[in-house]
């Protein structure tokens, strides 16, 4: 039994996979108070499911790119939940990527991604955006660039006009100019659980690389000034 | 040795603490610091202690079951502090402690930092009178509080209306050219210098102050002058007296926290002083505090450095009688309060 975390955006939860389906998933809306909402979330979701802490027995959670101090409280409690239960190291997966798998799960069904790339990004505060840019294929959406962090005005003009999900559109319309009709645009603990089972069976396009450390993907150093030595 | 094994974590500021206690018995007190990444910055960067703390994490909890001789899965309550202290920092700890609850389904307890700072010296000196009267002086906080039960009873008295003894330690350290943090360094070269060589001010002290701001204390007057008279020496070209300087500062300091300490004994009847946080290190703090209490017929206790700086086993401590005295415990929904009132002991 698989537990999936995510906190990189503006949705706090976790998820239960069993390998074959998601049995159950709880997030909020809430980007202030993951800190408050998480671990309630996890107790909620494990009885959704009827399941006990004691039956999972891998963990996940999405390492970001996101805004660091909500990111660190679901890096972290990945890492201590597992450490508490006697479990190896959680594996991380890319927040970026599980809103990627978002819009391919869609276009499995009837809307469909127009054309074949696609770009997720979101919102990275001070006026700039995470972002990344995938190539949908059948099996996944393949990463081919990203994750980066910048002005949205900063990205390649052929970046910004590709369909685009995730808040960065709805943040930076006269950028991000693709933005999708009812697109994903936080990222789903139960999506991300089910990226990181195709990831670790291996039938998804990033097998090879997607499954990271339990580390927050920074991309931005401390604002820090050094001292000048006296 | 018996009593519930409590775990307890500690991230308020730039140290990573996990300690282990059980009933009031300490098993192990793992600290990983920061405190090198911070001096390059001279001071503590936020954002640098938060990544720290998420790194040291695991490692110190596993550190300290290891030296503990103790399985987490023995550990029968979890303790954390929930504030006040760094927001991000605290939220570290405070994710980790949900985390480790809920893995081994056990109960959680956010605590007070400054209550932990008091409540660590029963694991040293044993149980704590009711009531007692706790100094803490640090780089975060300098509070004079009285504390009828640190579990659920604590009132400030007074608390430094601008800088933190601690601070003020580490600015004058600068101005006199020595490395961060400044306290262990001034205790130090002061023990060269003369402590009357310059009559620097003492905050707060005198006529309608003391009426006002009776228990309170102000250290920001004090390093402002202490730059001034630097700078006026340096300006005469004449050497500046480091060890002197250090040393009258030094005084200027203790004199009004141990002043102000005895003085709240005595107008509210407490036979026994604690004092903790990182300044109780001092050297002159200590000598000069039993001095004054053992002419005034005060207990004087202290715990050991290790445990008077930020570390786990304070809050091990609290959390520990927070379950032998049946306090509630705290929900998993529980905030980290980065102004958490010194009142509020149990969040
Ligand atoms: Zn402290």
């Amino acid at each position: 039994m698989l537990l999936a975390i995510d906190t990189a955006t503006g949705s706090v939860g976790a998820a239960l996979h069993d390998g074959d389906v998601v049995r159950a998933e709880v997030f909020r809306q809430d980007v202030r108070r993951h800190g408050e909402l998480l671990a309630p979330a996890v107790s909620d979701a494990l009885d959704e499911a009827g399941l006990r802490m004691s039956e999972v027995t891998a963990v996940v959670c999405g390492v970001g790119p996101g805004p660091f101090t909500g990111l660190r409280v679901g890096v972290v409690t990945a890492l201590v939940l597992a450490l508490g239960r006697g479990l190896p190291a959680p594996q991380g997966v890319c927040s970026l990527d599980a809103l990627a798998h978002a819009a391919h799960l869609g276009a499995a069904g009837a809307p469909g991604i127009p054309g074949p790339e696609l770009l997720v990004a979101t919102d990275a505060r001070r006026r700039e955006v995470y972002w990344a840019r995938y190539e949908m294929t059948p099996s996944g959406a393949r990463r081919v660039g990203g994750p980066g962090v910048g002005p949205a005005s900063s990205l390649p003009e052929e970046v910004r006009r590709l369909p685009a999900v995730g808040r960065g559109g709805l943040l930076y319309p006269e950028s991000l100019t693709g933005q999708l009709e009812s697109a994903p645009l936080d990222v789903s603990p139960g999506i991300l659980a089910d990226l990181a089972v195709r990831l670790r069976e291996g039938t998804h396009p990033d097998s090879a690389t997607g499954l990271l450390p339990p580390e927050p993907l920074y991309l931005r150093r401390p604002d820090a000034v050094e001292t000048r030595a006296r | 040795m018996s009593g519930p094994l409590v775990l307890g974590i500690e991230t308020s500021c730039d140290e990573t603490g996990v300690g282990i206690v059980r009933g009031r018995t300490l098993l192990f007190d793992a600290i990983a610091s920061s405190v090198e990444e911070h001096a390059r910055f001279g001071g503590v960067v936020p954002e640098v202690a938060s990544r720290a703390h998420l790194e040291a994490m695991v490692p110190t909890v596993e550190r300290a079951c290891r030296e503990a001789g103790v399985r987490l899965a023995d550990v029968d309550a979890v303790s954390v502090t929930a504030g006040p202290g760094l927001a991000g920092a605290l939220l570290v700890g405070v994710a980790s402690a949900k985390a480790l609850a809920l893995a081994l389904g056990v109960p959680l307890y956010g605590v007070n930092h400054l209550a932990a700072h008091v409540a660590v010296d029963v694991v040293e000196h044993g149980p704590l009178p009711e009531p007692t009267m706790g100094l803490l002086v640090s780089g975060g906080h300098s509070n004079l509080l009285l504390v009828p039960d640190v579990t659920d009873d604590i009132r400030s008295l007074g608390a430094t209306i601008d800088d933190a003894a601690g601070e003020a330690f580490d600015k004058v350290a600068r101005v006199l050219g020595l490395p961060f943090p400044g306290g262990p360094h001034i205790d130090r070269v002061a023990r060269d210098g003369d402590q009357v060589a310059i009559d620097f001010p003492r905050g707060l002290t005198s006529g309608r102050d003391l009426q006002r701001h009776r228990f309170d204390y102000s250290f920001s007057g004090l390093k402002t002058a202490v730059a001034r008279w630097v700078q006026a020496r340096e300006a005469t070209g004449q050497p500046v007296p480091v060890a002197d300087v250090a040393a009258s500062f030094q005084e200027a300091v203790v004199d009004v926290l141990t002043r102000k300490a005895v003085l709240a004994c005595a107008e509210h009847g407490v036979g026994d002083l604690l004092i903790g946080g990182g300044v109780a290190a001092n050297s002159r703090l200590r000598a000069l505090a039993q001095e004054r209490c053992d002419a005034a017929g005060i207990r004087l206790r202290v715990p050991r450095p290790g445990l008077c700086t930020d570390n786990g086993a304070m809050v091990a401590a609290l959390g520990a009688q927070m379950v032998m005295k049946g306090r509630p415990e705290s929900r998993l929904d529980l905030p980290a309060d980065s102004s958490q009132p010194v009142e509020q002991v149990r969040a």
